[in-house]
């Protein structure tokens, strides 16, 4: 299959890829997976006292449009408070990456992904 | 014969998970031969079209069964049992994160071109699946538990993947 060009690079250059230490002040991780084709994401968010995600890094098993997806995500969080970044669909990352059909289930991944990612922060600093 | 029957009938084969692999090469095999589009050659254009549709859905029918992964995904689509794999990114995070460390560990030992790592690490995974694979087939055949048939399931689909991550891993090594 033929990737777009936008995919090929986010393929061949991935931005952000890593992880954050544990005991970092305001991180949270978002892991997912798709059974369809096995895939596994890793993505965690650094937030500020504000409420803004500062930085963001990701660690993805899977085909180009899953590592395409996800390292789009870390750089689209970047600046956001964590509900804007819930504001993301994975319709604008599909879209933005010219996924075929068959590769949608990557960006609901990524999608996924980010609201795990929320939903960890979420948890840590409402106890 | 009838081609809109399921898989299953279709072989005359009953619908469990436990399958007969011989019957159902035989079988395929027989079928095969009745519905081969060389065999309708000099037939009219309805019966030629025919043929190979009816060929292809024998064939169709055949690799589903053929795999366990997909005949258990068929079985609980017999069921009523939809497995949502596309859309349904939800695992447990135990699973995720052992997941995530099996493809880290095969990652490294491609990049350290280590075949006995990853021999090592084929062996492991596929002692896994074997056994979640005979769990499988008592929550389909014996207990008809469906719902935890499917969470058995989705957790071996990512098996699969890694099992193919690291006998590709071999392959580029071995080349």
């Amino acid at each position: 299959m033929a990737y777009s060009e936008k995919v090929l690079d986010h393929y061949e250059n991935p931005r952000n890829v890593g992880s954050f230490g544990k005991e970092e002040e305001g991180v949270a991780t978002g892991m997912v997976g798709a059974p369809a084709c096995g895939d596994v994401m890793k993505l965690q968010i650094k937030v500020g006292k504000d409420g803004v995600i500062e930085d963001a890094k990701f660690k993805t098993y899977g085909c180009g449009s899953a590592i395409a997806s996800s390292s789009l995500v870390t750089e689209w969080v970047k600046g956001k408070t964590i509900d804007q970044a819930l504001e993301i669909k994975n319709t604008q990352i599909a879209e933005e990456l010219a996924l075929p059909p068959v590769k949608i289930h990557c960006s609901i991944l990524a999608e996924d992904a980010i609201k795990a990612a929320v939903a960890d922060y979420k948890k840590k600093h409402t106890e | 014969m009838d081609f809109s029957a399921d898989h299953f009938s279709l072989f005359g084969l009953p619908q469990t998970f436990r399958l007969d692999d011989a019957g159902l090469d035989k079988r395929y095999r027989e079928i095969q031969a009745q519905v081969h589009p060389d065999r309708f050659a000099s037939a009219g254009d309805t019966e030629r079209r025919l043929s190979l549709q009816n060929a292809t859905r024998v064939n169709e029918a055949y690799q589903t069964l053929k795999k366990p992964l997909l005949r258990a995904q068929y079985l609980l689509g017999l069921a009523g049992h939809d497995l949502d794999t596309e859309s349904n990114t939800a695992m447990p995070p135990e699973f995720l994160m052992e997941q995530m460390e099996w493809r880290e560990a095969v990652a490294e030992a491609r990049l350290a071109r280590d075949l006995d790592e990853l021999e090592q690490l084929h062996h492991r995974v596929k002692q896994r699946m074997n056994s979640r694979y005979e769990q499988l087939a008592n929550l389909l055949d014996d207990q008809r538990k469906y719902a935890a048939a499917a969470d058995r399931l989705r957790r071996l689909m990512f098996l699969e993947k890694l099992l193919a991550e690291i006998d590709d891993a071999m392959a580029a090594l071995e080349a």
